[in-house]
């Protein structure tokens, strides 16, 4: 089997008598697009930091790329790009200067240098802004200009902290087409984020953070069946009172049912049920009006666990 | 704060810790060289150069210097009401090198590029000395390019080329000028670590700056007079309390900034301390030093303002590789 990108083994760091990660195991595999999702201060940017070897780990072991980062950070560094939570640049240079700057200090020098700046450009599609100064861009822009200083060094792993925070819808779709291309050319990606459904829209597998552990880890739906129980919604809107209640509970695989208003019904099931309720309804002696279903969303998977976990501590 | 038990691991890092300096020196440099606040400064000390040896070549040429050392003189002749050039010196060097790097650090955590740069392949070392590298490159660049004006100036207005020994004088002289912009710069950088607004390590530079340009010389003084109490009629005593005041008052860079112009750049002056009479036995009062005995006699004030440079450097240094870089 091929080495994971990224490997973590009861990783911790503690700033005093805080646990900023608490024995955080986490496996990333090569070519996929890993989520860190939590909220603010669960240990996703120390994970980070420490995965770039820019914080040392209190305890535990971090492999990225086969190496280890608080040993061969320079090695680590020149192989994996970051892209901070709110990016800075040098404002009174031009994109073209930041980018030289950058190169220059993964030591890429000459034509190669004008090369890659050309090629980072183009890919992030600032070619034509190249030569302005950077405090003249949208923060759209410069969120893809730090792409593109990331892409300079050619980087086996992308790490993004937060990448679509403050960004207005049109700029996250074109963001999130843009890391879809990355992932396209080979590029592991690691994002963090508290944007849940952008993160669902692109991440192959996400990891759940919560007080510097990682509660939960898999792909979308995946979470979505161990913590809603149910990974399948269906909306139905039938006419037909009390007994249609009742139909609808005895259906095999249906985890809940809620009446919103007269007519309206949630269904929560393990199964595509679609055609089964609306049979139910008919049997029952109802009129099926309207039937939807939709996919689960991570902001519900979310909530609902954080309000399982409130629950449990209330207990 | 990193934990102590990874520093105390002791371990080989990979690779030099100056990967990537030189491309932090550029960089800078090309910052400094373009940057409007350097351009402000530049032509201040520019103009303050210019007016004050215009008029201090114009005493000189009405024949007010006597006829030796004409060239060192230029620097220190004063022409009322404008001070002489030293004098301008002490105050804008420090204020050169303030400049040079309040925000060189904060700068770099308050635009968020520093944990960008240090994500690239390079350590904390290079970032921070090539940030230093460039700051006293460009003051020594500054200070040069005056010094070049000085003497050209001074060709063309006093009809004379400088002796040799003029020369080695007034170079040694700017190596010291250089170092003392450098003690302020340090200061400067040493704050842009501590203080994460620029502005606050602005003033806090200024007022170290101030502190001992003001007040130190007073403090000093009371501080001799409290611990050296002189009893009447002891004259040991006394010189005891001069001597210690002196040592108090070369705390100072400013003083010793001072005291090094007037050794380097007035031949005659043969010593910076106290001297007794019986010292003097057999002397020729007024006869000039040679080059190299003014060097000697300046050598300590030399190696302390550099010591002093390097001394607030490392302090830096070691703030900021012990510093967290998240923002």
């Amino acid at each position: 089997m091929e080495e994971p990108v990224v490997e973590c083994r009861n990783l911790t760091k503690q700033y005093g008598s805080l646990v900023a990660v608490d024995h955080l195991n986490l496996t990333v595999r090569k070519g996929e697009i890993f989520g860190l999702l939590g909220p603010n201060g669960a240990g996703k940017t120390t994970t980070i930091l420490m995965l770039l070897g820019l914080t040392e780990p209190t305890s535990g072991s971090v492999r990225v790329l086969g190496l280890d980062p608080a040993r061969q950070p320079l090695s680590v560094k020149s192989r994996v790009g970051y892209l901070p939570d709110q990016v800075g640049f040098y404002d009174g240079l031009t994109a073209r200067e930041n980018l030289s700057y950058i190169a220059k200090l993964n030591g890429i020098r000459g034509k190669e240098m004008q090369d890659r700046i050309r090629a980072a450009l183009d890919q992030v599609g600032l070619s034509d802004v190249a030569d302005r100064p950077v405090r003249t861009f949208s923060r759209g822009m410069r969120q893809r200009l730090g792409v593109a200083e990331v892409l300079i060094k050619r980087p086996q792993l992308i790490i993004m902290d937060e990448p679509t925070l403050a960004l207005d819808p049109e700029a996250v779709r074109e963001f999130l087409d843009l890391i879809r291309r990355l992932k396209a050319d080979g590029i592991t990606i690691m994002l963090s984020s508290h944007l849940l459904h952008q993160v669902q829209a692109v991440c192959d597998r996400v990891g759940l953070f919560h007080k510097g552990r990682m509660v939960l880890e898999g792909t979308v739906s995946d979470l979505a069946q161990r913590v809603l129980g149910g990974a399948y919604r269906i909306h139905v809107e039938a006419d037909g009172g009390t007994a249609l209640d009742e139909a609808l509970r005895r259906l095999p695989d249906v985890v809940q049912v809620t009446r919103d208003g007269a007519q309206t019904y949630h269904i929560e099931a393990r199964s595509d049920l679609r055609a089964d309720v609306a049979r139910a309804i008919v049997e029952a002696g109802g009129r099926l009006l309207a039937l939807s279903s939709d996919v689960p969303r991570l902001d519900e998977v979310y909530t609902r666990y954080f309000q399982k976990e409130a629950t449990y501590a209330a207990a | 704060m990193q934990q102590p038990e990874a520093l105390t691991r002791g371990r080989q890092r990979e690779g030099s810790p100056w990967t990537g300096l030189w491309a932090v020196v550029a960089k800078e440099m090309a910052d400094y060289l373009t940057s409007v606040r350097m351009l402000i400064l530049e032509a201040l000390i520019v103009l303050t150069a210019a007016g004050t040896i215009y008029a201090a070549s114009q005493s000189l040429r009405d024949g007010f210097g006597g006829d030796t050392f004409l060239f060192l003189k230029l620097f220190t002749t004063a022409r009322e009401p404008l001070p002489a050039f030293v004098g301008f010196l002490g105050l804008l060097v420090p204020l050169l090198g303030i400049a040079l790097a309040f925000d060189s650090v904060n700068g770099e955590f308050n635009q968020r590029t520093i944990s960008k740069v240090l994500a690239q392949p390079i350590y904390r070392d290079a970032l921070l000395f090539g940030k230093f590298l460039a700051a006293l490159g460009a003051l020594a660049l500054t200070l040069t390019s005056i010094w070049l004006l000085i003497v050209g100036m001074g060709l063309l207005r006093l009809g004379v080329p400088p002796t040799g020994e003029e020369v080695v004088r007034s170079l040694w002289f700017l190596l010291v000028t250089i170092f003392y912009g450098g003690v302020w710069m340090a200061l400067a950088m040493l704050f842009s670590i501590v203080f994460r607004q620029p502005a606050t390590a602005a003033l806090a530079s200024l007022a170290v700056w101030l502190f001992f340009t003001a007040f130190w010389g007073i403090i000093a003084s009371l501080l001799a007079q409290l611990l050296r109490p002189v009893p009447p009629g002891d004259p040991l005593a006394l010189i005891d309390q001069v001597q210690l005041e002196l040592a108090l008052a070369r705390i100072s860079p400013n003083t010793l900034f001072t005291e090094v112009a007037l050794a380097t750049l007035n031949p005659t002056v043969r010593s910076l301390g106290l001297v007794l009479p019986i010292q003097l036995h057999n002397a020729v009062l007024g006869t000039p030093l040679p080059a190299t005995q003014s060097m000697l006699l300046t050598w300590p004030h030399a190696t302390g303002l550099i010591a002093a440079t390097i001394v607030l450097f490392a302090l830096g240094y070691v703030l900021f590789q012990r510093q967290e870089i998240r923002a």
